[in-house]
């Protein structure tokens, strides 16, 4: 191969290749991060919808109604899917997380991955059901 | 003893020349053990001596033959050719550093943020020689163990997009390094090291993508040592904050 085989100092110029704005597509695992961080997106907004829903409660019947009747267009149910699918993708994937950050030692050995990660769903399970028994009971 | 080929696509780079880089291909015949950089060495010896790529060990301790090899970080000394024959494969200096010369990239911000994390033992006093050594139980030995075999072989570096598009991020093998002095009983120089490791370009800067654990050979788990850093910083933090009065605290 007919390349230049003159010396040039070390310190010479450097080639150095910009990272891509699409980086995130070429593969899987920097995608699914992607999808993970966009999740927050949708914990934010059910967080600014509980607020909303506070303050129609707070307004009076016809308010709270009016508010019930924006949440049951199609295109509301479409986008709480969605946002659903989000936060569940959201919560999953940041409890898998956890033992990565959460090393904890018990009379010298460490406790499982596993059941810190079981501790998460298990938690998350105990609150749900709290949350939907104050919601059904009549 | 070989059999086969496989069509390498090697990424050349002349910082003399007026260009800038491009790929030249090359057939190389190989046998059943051999792997991408003996096929790098193959070309070096056979086809065009002036290809230029940094190896040493040949059995994944030196850390020196990190490439993208389809676009993957590996070391090349652990990739067998016969996993991407025929080819062509693709062959390019680790990804989010400057490249000097074909496959030879400029490792230097590296090796001053390594400086910076202070990845050495701080004991709390000094000991004469005489005391003996600073002794350590199974136990203890085990709480940093698996991040004390960092080989610094930068494939995490190239394989974290948070480097790659903020390059003042201390990054995962230094910071990970820097956890491993942190958890080693003989140690007590977490202060010390808190302004780097705490600060915005240390473990803040890291989003979790997660893959500098990914492509880890060692398996140092680079990614889990940060998280682990971002938990002892916050925990610091508040002490600081609800107990001002605590005055100094070891660590």
């Amino acid at each position: 191969m007919a390349h230049r085989s003159k010396y040039t100092s070390p310190r010479s110029r450097r080639y150095v290749k910009r990272v891509p704005i699409f980086w995130w597509v070429r593969k899987w695992n920097y995608t699914k991060f992607i999808l993970r961080e966009l999740s927050s997106v949708s914990v934010a907004a059910y967080a600014v919808i509980l607020i909303l829903l506070v303050r129609v409660v707070g307004a009076g019947p016809a308010e709270y109604q009016e508010f019930l009747e924006v949440f049951q267009s199609p295109v509301s149910i479409g986008l709480n899917i969605v946002a659903l699918a989000f936060v569940l993708l959201h919560s999953v994937t940041w409890f898998n997380l956890a033992p990565k950050a959460l090393v904890i030692r018990v009379r010298s050995k460490v406790v499982p991955p596993m059941f810190i990660v079981g501790m998460n769903y298990a938690a998350w399970i105990v609150v749900s059901a709290a949350v939907a028994w104050i919601l059904l009971s009549p | 003893m070989t059999s086969d080929s496989i069509k390498l696509e090697v990424f050349r780079y002349d910082p003399g020349g007026d260009g800038g880089p491009l790929f030249d291909t090359y057939e190389v015949p190989f046998g059943r053990e051999w792997v991408i950089l003996d096929a790098l060495n193959y070309v070096k010896d056979n086809i065009d001596g002036t290809l230029s790529f940094r190896w040493s060990c040949r059995m994944g301790v030196c850390g020196s033959c990190g490439m993208m090899v389809d676009g993957e970080p590996v070391l090349t000394c652990a990739a067998f050719c016969r996993k991407y024959a025929p080819g062509p494969v693709r062959v390019e200096p680790l990804a989010n550093f400057p490249v000097i010369r074909d496959l030879v990239i400029d490792m230097d911000d590296f090796v001053e943020k390594l400086g910076r994390v202070k990845p050495w033992i701080i004991p709390e006093h000094e000991k004469p020689l005489s005391e003996g050594e600073y002794l350590q139980s199974p136990e203890q030995l085990g709480d940093y163990k698996k991040y004390s075999s960092c080989i610094n072989c930068l494939l995490c570096y190239s394989a974290c997009p948070v480097y790659g598009i903020e390059p003042e991020f201390i990054g995962p093998a230094a910071l990970a390094l820097g956890q491993r002095y942190n958890l080693d009983s003989r140690d007590a120089g977490e202060a010390e090291r808190r302004s780097v490791l705490a600060a915005d370009e240390g473990v803040w800067d890291c989003t979790l993508v997660g893959e500098c654990t990914e492509v880890c050979p060692k398996g140092v788990d680079p990614a889990g040592a940060i998280q682990r850093l971002k938990v002892s910083s916050t925990s610091h933090w508040w002490k600081s904050f609800l107990m001002p009065w605590s005055g100094r605290e070891k660590a």
